[in-house]
């Protein structure tokens, strides 16, 4: 199985839009969208729902004030500042760590695994299979989630014959990207040539390194600022990341997402739109299957 | 209370945590918050810039501090001592985020999963788990332009563990300053520890579709933790209705409007200051101080808190 994972440092980057338009170009693959924070790959792909799964990890103490005793024990033990004056717990505070639960003599904790979020399997129109997920406000361990939605769209794939995964990743270089990375083929980087940009660039190449993953890299809007496209070249030359394509700056990708398509589809003469196929033709030759 | 600046009259912020988020990166987030950062500090408040995206901290780039204290960040790990311990299994049964597995003569120890939570080294009855420190990341203070105070986090490239990091940060925040907190992308836990104990939101987005998504869903957090919300669109191109129709339904304000413009977008790609270099844009971040103050009267949050 090749997984190739888009990743960006940072959100913003145009990922989203870059993800859309290889999944109109590259076929036979089953495609996540591991930014379960925030998953936008949906608004574009038209999926159809088949399967929606429950998602829960981690727990979370509630104490039963009927039986506490006010001893004040757990506020002892809690790290996290979680429990209140008058002993009410904080759910966004709790880390689920169980110390309260099992060390209050009056057995007056609860210790629940709550419903946390959902994971969806879905249709494209083209009939490939697409999973997301979405966590309830305020949840963690999206770290776990990602790893949901990944097994779920290996699952899918391997049962589909496909060979090839094409995961849109979440932003940043946190412990949900590091679950979205960790054992695919490729990372893809999408950035932009600007000084934050550069310096997000270094940290994600850093963690694509770290867990010994090729890397490759996508400029966009590569001539807002063409020296910092040309420093941003230099340094994936010295770094052996290849730069697969350079975007130009085009307003129309804006347009392309408030009518719910790839930029490809949408304006497929564009100078982008052109790239962007080079781009997915080099990737296909790259993982042929 | 308002003071005078070099433009005319503006709020004093003095006491308050400002955060400025977003339900994803890339809407102009830092943008909004050094510029409003430079505002405050133009009209003579003492402002306190805290850097909580510590996994792509960037806002040192536009302020360019000078760091002069630069210290790792340390969280607690367990240490076993093999010699003491007896193999019963207690920890790592009680472990709940697996970071301690018990092998037959042998404790490890996954720091990476570990919560610093002190559970293991309560449980064990020999005493063979104490406290060690593993570093994180580091916090770097300083000074940057309008000597706005400086303090951001830099987690460690491959470590998973933020919270630990956003929390040290926050614990920087000094007195009697305002607090400008540029919070992480997203909504997960980094986010909500960064948004906890402040006093408003200035959520920055994009009028796209994606934009919408995103900002539901990082409104749904700030009322979870019941933080007055208010909005700041970038980028726009004359108005989208979807999002104008949220915010009403919402009963979200709109503190400012920042049109799209190429000038904005070379002198961001150059690390500089907006408002210095296009000053016709001070108005707009003066409307915003002023929206923000109304959204603050009408919460009834009143300067001079500082809250955990
Ligand atoms: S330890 Fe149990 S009894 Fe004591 S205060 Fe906490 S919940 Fe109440
Ligand atoms: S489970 Fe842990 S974090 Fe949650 S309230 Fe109890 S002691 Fe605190
Ligand atoms: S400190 Fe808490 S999280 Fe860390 S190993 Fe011990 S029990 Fe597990
Ligand atoms: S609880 Fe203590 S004695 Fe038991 S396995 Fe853990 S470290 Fe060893």
């Amino acid at each position: 199985m090749k997984e190739i994972v888009v990743v960006s440092g940072k959100g913003g980057t145009g990922k989203t839009s870059v993800v859309a338009s290889l999944a109109c170009l590259i076929d036979r693959k089953a495609m996540v969208d591991c930014d379960v924070d925030a998953a936008n790959l949906a608004l574009v792909l038209n999926p159809r729902i088949i399967e929606e799964k429950e998602f829960a990890a981690g727990k979370k103490a509630r104490i039963i004030n009927e039986k506490c005793t006010d001893c004040g024990i757990c506020r002892d033990m809690c790290r996290f500042d979680a429990i209140s004056e008058d002993f009410i717990i904080d759910p966004v505070s709790c880390e689920g760590c169980g110390a309260c639960f099992f060390y209050c003599p009056a057995s007056a904790v609860e210790f629940e695994t709550p419903l946390a979020g959902h994971c969806y399997i879905c249709d494209t129109p083209a009939g490939e299979p697409f999973v997301y997920a979405e966590l309830l406000p305020g949840e963690e361990n999206s770290g776990k989630l990602v790893t949901m939605v990944r097994t779920e769209a290996r699952e899918r794939a391997e049962s589909m014959g496909l060979s090839r995964i094409l995961i849109d990743g979440p932003p940043g270089i946190g412990c949900p990207v590091i679950s979205s990375i960790t054992g695919t083929s490729l990372a893809l980087i999408v950035t932009e040539p600007t000084a934050s940009g550069i310096h997000d660039l270094e940290r994600i190449a850093q963690l694509a390194r770290h867990f010994s993953l090729p890397a490759a890299v996508i400029i966009n809007k590569s001539d807002i600022n063409p020296a910092c496209t040309e420093s941003i070249e230099q340094y994936c030359n010295a770094n052996n990341m290849p730069v697969l394509g350079r975007l130009p700056y085009e307003k129309a990708i804006s347009e392309a997402q408030r009518q719910g398509k790839a930029v490809v589809e949408y304006a497929p003469d564009l100078p982008v739109s052109k790239a962007l196929r080079e781009i997915s033709e080099q990737i296909i030759s790259i993982y042929k299957e | 209370m308002r003071v005078q600046n070099d433009q005319g009259i503006m709020i004093d912020l003095t006491g308050m945590n400002i955060t400025m988020a977003s339900g994803k990166g890339g809407t102009g987030k830092t943008t909004v918050a050094v510029n409003f950062a430079w505002l405050l500090a133009s009209a003579g408040q003492r402002v306190q810039y805290l850097d909580c995206d510590v996994e792509e901290p960037n806002g040192h780039i536009f302020l360019k501090p000078s760091i002069t204290e630069s210290a790792p960040s340390k969280v607690m790990v367990p240490v076993v001592d093999q010699e003491k311990c007896t193999s019963c299994g207690e920890c790592g049964l009680k472990c709940q985020f697996h970071a301690i597995v018990n092998l037959p003569g042998d404790t490890l120890i996954f720091p990476g999963l570990c919560h610093s939570c002190g559970l293991c080294s309560s449980v064990c009855p020999t005493g063979a788990i104490t406290e060690g420190d593993r570093e994180i990341g580091i916090i770097g203070k300083g000074s940057g332009t309008k000597r706005i105070d400086f303090i951001h986090g830099v987690l460690n490239v491959g470590e998973a563990m933020a919270v630990p990091l956003i929390k040290k940060v926050k614990n920087g925040r000094k007195d009697p300053y305002v607090h400008i907190i540029d919070a992480p992308p997203g909504t997960s836990c980094p986010v909500v520890a960064t948004l906890k104990g402040s006093d408003a939101v200035i959520m920055v987005t994009e009028p796209t579709p994606f934009g919408l998504h995103d900002l539901k869903i990082a409104i749904d957090v700030a009322r979870l933790l019941n933080i007055p919300t208010g909005v700041v669109i970038n980028r726009d191109q004359g108005g989208y209705q979807p999002l104008s129709d949220y915010l009403e339904a919402a009963g979200i304000p709109i503190l400012a409007v920042i049109p799209e413009d190429a000038d904005i977008a070379r002198h961001y790609s150059q690390g500089g200051i907006i408002l210095e270099s296009l000053p016709h844009y001070i108005d707009v971040y003066e409307t915003l101080a002023a929206n923000l103050e109304k959204l603050l009267d009408t919460h009834s949050v009143h300067a001079g808190r500082m809250r955990s």
